[in-house]
C-alpha cells in the first residue's frame, strides 16, 4: 500500500540521479560533452544538494528560510581553511576533501542550531527576513576575516593582514579577506557530486520517511495540535532545520572545491543566491525532493545551454520559470497532469507524490 | 453484558501495556482518587475575569459535559487544562498528581488529550500518518536510526502501523487510512481527530463541540462513537457541547459555566432542568 508507494517514488528518485550520472559518464568517454558543460556538472549536483536541502527546511517543516547561501558560505569556508591547513599534516587529497565535508557540514549545523534557537521562534515573513539578515552577516563578517598561522598558532583579525603579527618567516595567511582563500586543490568531481547527492537524498528522504519526520510535518500542518499531542515543536524546528543547514554546509564544500580562489562575495553567497534555490524549491514543488532536483539541475543548466543565443537567453529563462510555476501550480494544470497521468498508466494511479 | 465489557477492556488493556507503562486496568472504586480535580482555577485577559474560581471533579470512567451560553469560557478552561494558558490562581490534580502550570506537551505526556473545536488535522499527513503522530511518543526509536532504517525501524514502524491500524479500524477509518486526511468527509475527520488523541493513549479525553457543525443522523452516530470510546478504553471524557441531545444523552453529569463562573453542577438531569440554566441560555 502506502508503504511500497513510498518506497517506488524514492527508489525513482534515486534511479533518476544515477541514470543521469550514466548518461553523463557515456557522453563523456564518447567525447560528446562540450568543455562548457564539464564545467557546469559540478554545480549542477551543488545546486540540487542545496535545493533538496532548502525543500527539508521550507517544504517539510513549512518555515520560509532566505538565508540558506549563508550556510552554504560557512560550509565552503571552514572546508576549505581545513583542506589548505592539513596540507602538509594528510597530503592525500582525496582525505583532506572528504575531512573537509564532514567539517563544512558540522560547523554549519552546529550555526544552523545556533541561528535557529532565536530565530524559529518567529514566523513567516518575519522569519524570511530574519533569515535573510543572517545569511548577510555570515558573508560579510567571512568578508572582513583574516586568519593566519604561523609556528606559534592561528592568528585572526578583522583588519588586515599586517595585524595579523604574524612571524615573518614561518607565517602563512590561510584567510584573505575579501580575497578569501587561495589554493584549494580542485577536488571536486562530478562523481563525487552525484554520491553527495545521493547521500543528501538518503538523508532527507529516509527523514521524512521516519517518525522524526512526521513530527516535523506535523508541525507544519498544524502547530497547535502537535503539541497537544505531545510533539516538542522547538526540538524537531531546531532538528530540521541545522541538518538542512548542515546539508548545505556540505554543498559548500563541494563548492570550494571546485574553485581555485573561494571569495565571500555577494555573487557567491548573497542572497540572490538565497532566492535562487528558493526559486528551485518552489518550481519543483514543495516538499518533492525530486522537483528540487530537476529544477535545479535544469535551470542551472538552462542559461548556460542557452549561451549561443545570447539576447534572448535570459527572456527564454523567464519564460520557462513561468511555465514550470503554471505547470506545476495552477490548479487546471494539476487536473491535465493528473488526467495525463493516469490514461498514461491505465488509470492505476491517481495521484503524483 | 459485563462479561463482555470486560474482555473489551482487557484486550484495550493488553494493547496498551504493550505500548506505554500502562495505567491499571479499569477500577471503579468508590473510594479511588479521581482522574481530574481541579480547584478554584481562574485566569483574567485584561480586567475580563474569563474563567473564576472553576472548580469541578471527575471520576475514573465518568463522562462528564461541560455546557455554557457563547462566551461563558468552557474553551478557556480546556486551554488551561491542556496548559495553553496558565492559570492566575488554583490547581488541577490529575490521577492526584499536580500538573498546575506545565507546558502542553508535559501534559499531554501526563495524560490528558484534545480535540478542538475548530477541526485541527495533519491536513498534508495520511489518515494513518495523523494517528502515527499521535503515537510519536509511545514508540520510540531515535532520528539516527531512522535515517540509517536500522532493524529497531522496521521493527517499532511495524508496531507503530498495528496499533494505528487497530485504533482506526475502532473509528471505522481503516479502509481510508492511505487518504489525505483534508480529503477525509467532515464527520469523519472529526473521529480522526479522536482517534489521533486516544493514539498518545490518555487518561482523560477533553472533547470540544465534537458535534459542531454536524447534522442529527451525523451527531447520532457521533453519540455513539463516544459511547463505544468510554467502554473500549475505559476512558474518561470531559466534553463540551452545545446541542442538548448528545449531552443529555450521553453524559453522566455536568457542570454548566456562565460568565466564567460555575452556575450549577451535578446530575444531567437536574442541571439540565435547574431554573437558572434555562434563563442563562435563554434570558429572563
Amino acid at each position: 500500500m502506502m508503504k511500497n508507494k513510498v518506497r517506488i517514488q524514492n527508489a525513482v528518485t534515486y534511479g533518476m540521479v544515477i541514470l543521469f550520472w550514466a548518461v553523463i559518464q557515456i557522453m563523456d568517454k564518447t567525447g560528446h560533452l562540450s568543455s562548457l558543460f564539464k564545467g557546469l556538472l559540478v554545480p549542477l549536483c551543488m545546486y540540487a544538494i542545496l535545493a533538496v536541502s532548502l525543500n527539508l527546511t521550507v517544504g517539510i517543516l513549512g518555515e520560509l528560510s532566505l538565508g540558506h547561501a549563508g550556510f552554504m558560505c560557512l560550509g565552503a569556508f571552514s572546508g576549505a581553511f581545513l583542506t589548505n591547513c592539513l596540507e602538509t599534516a594528510v597530503p592525500s587529497v582525496g582525505l583532506r576533501f572528504f575531512l573537509a565535508l564532514i567539517l563544512g557540514a558540522l560547523v554549519a549545523g552546529v550555526f544552523g542550531l545556533l541561528i535557529g534557537i532565536p530565530v524559529l521562534r518567529l514566523k513567516g515573513d518575519y522569519l524570511a527576513i530574519v533569515t535573510l539578515a543572517f545569511g548577510e552577516i555570515i558573508k560579510n563578517l567571512i568578508n572582513v576575516l583574516y586568519v593566519g598561522r604561523d609556528a606559534n598558532g592561528f592568528h585572526f583579525s578583522m583588519k588586515d593582514t599586517t595585524s595579523l603579527g604574524m612571524d615573518k618567516e614561518t607565517g602563512v595567511v590561510l584567510i584573505k579577506g575579501a580575497q578569501g582563500i587561495t589554493g584549494t586543490p580542485r577536488a571536486a568531481t562530478f562523481t563525487i557530486g552525484i554520491l553527495l547527492l545521493l547521500l543528501t537524498l538518503f538523508i532527507v528522504l529516509n527523514l521524512i520517511h521516519s517518525r522524526t519526520g512526521r513530527a516535523i510535518m506535523s508541525i507544519r500542518d498544524n502547530r497547535i495540535a502537535a503539541e497537544s499531542i505531545g510533539i516538542n515543536i522547538t526540538k524537531y524546528k531546531l532538528m530540521a532545520f541545522s541538518i538542512s543547514a548542515a546539508l548545505a554546509g556540505m554543498a559548500g564544500v563541494l563548492y570550494a572545491h571546485s574553485l581555485s580562489t573561494l571569495q565571500a562575495s555577494s555573487n557567491n553567497f548573497g542572497y540572490n543566491k538565497s532566492i535562487l534555490i528558493l526559486v528551485f524549491v518552489v518550481l519543483g514543488g514543495l516538499g518533492n525532493m525530486r522537483g528540487s532536483i530537476i529544477a535545479a539541475m535544469l535551470l542551472t543548466a538552462l542559461p548556460e545551454l542557452l549561451r549561443g543565443l545570447n539576447d534572448y537567453r535570459m527572456l527564454i529563462y523567464a519564460i520557462v520559470l513561468i511555465v514550470m510555476t503554471i505547470f506545476n501550480s495552477s490548479p487546471k494544470a494539476i487536473e491535465l497532469r493528473s488526467v495525463v497521468m493516469s490514461r498514461l498508466r491505465g488509470g492505476a494511479k491517481k495521484e503524483v507524490a | 453484558m459485563a462479561a463482555d465489557n470486560k474482555s473489551v477492556k482487557m484486550t484495550g488493556g493488553a494493547v496498551k501495556n504493550g505500548a506505554s507503562s500502562g495505567q491499571a486496568a479499569g477500577t471503579k472504586d468508590s473510594g479511588a482518587v479521581p482522574t481530574l480535580e481541579v480547584k478554584n482555577l481562574s485566569i483574567s485577559f485584561g480586567g475580563l475575569k474569563a474563567v473564576d474560581g472553576f472548580n469541578v471533579v471527575i471520576g475514573k470512567g465518568q463522562l462528564y459535559g461541560l455546557i455554557g451560553p457563547n462566551g461563558a469560557g468552557k474553551t478557556t478552561v480546556f486551554n488551561l487544562l491542556t496548559g495553553v494558558y496558565k492559570p492566575d490562581t488554583g490547581t488541577i490534580l490529575l490521577d492526584g498528581k499536580n500538573i498546575t502550570g506545565k507546558k502542553t506537551i508535559e501534559i499531554n505526556q501526563e495524560g490528558i488529550a484534545r480535540t478542538f473545536q475548530n477541526i485541527r488535522l495533519f491536513k498534508e499527513l495520511s489518515v494513518l500518518d495523523n494517528v502515527k503522530v499521535g503515537l510519536h511518543n509511545h514508540h520510540k526509536y531515535s532520528t539516527l536510526e531512522g535515517i540509517l532504517r536500522l532493524p529497531s525501524f522496521y521493527k517499532v514502524e511495524k508496531e507503530m502501523n498495528e496499533r494505528a491500524m487497530e485504533l482506526l479500524s475502532v473509528f471505522d477509518l481503516d479502509k481510508e487510512c492511505d487518504y489525505k486526511a483534508s480529503n477525509l468527509p467532515y464527520g469523519k475527520q472529526r473521529k480522526l481527530e479522536i482517534a489521533r488523541a486516544l493514539a498518545t493513549d490518555p487518561k482523560l479525553l477533553l472533547l470540544d463541540e465534537p458535534a459542531a457543525g454536524m447534522n442529527p443522523n451525523e451527531t447520532a452516530e457521533l453519540m455513539e462513537t463516544i459511547r463505544f470510546v468510554r467502554e473500549k478504553f475505559n476512558m474518561t471524557i470531559l466534553l463540551i457541547e452545545h446541542d442538548m441531545k448528545l449531552v443529555a444523552g450521553i453524559c453522566e453529569r455536568l457542570t454548566v459555566l456562565n460568565f466564567g463562573q460555575v452556575l450549577t453542577q451535578g446530575e444531567t438531569s437536574e442541571v439540565l432542568n435547574d431554573r437558572r440554566v434555562i434563563t442563562a441560555y435563554l434570558g429572563e
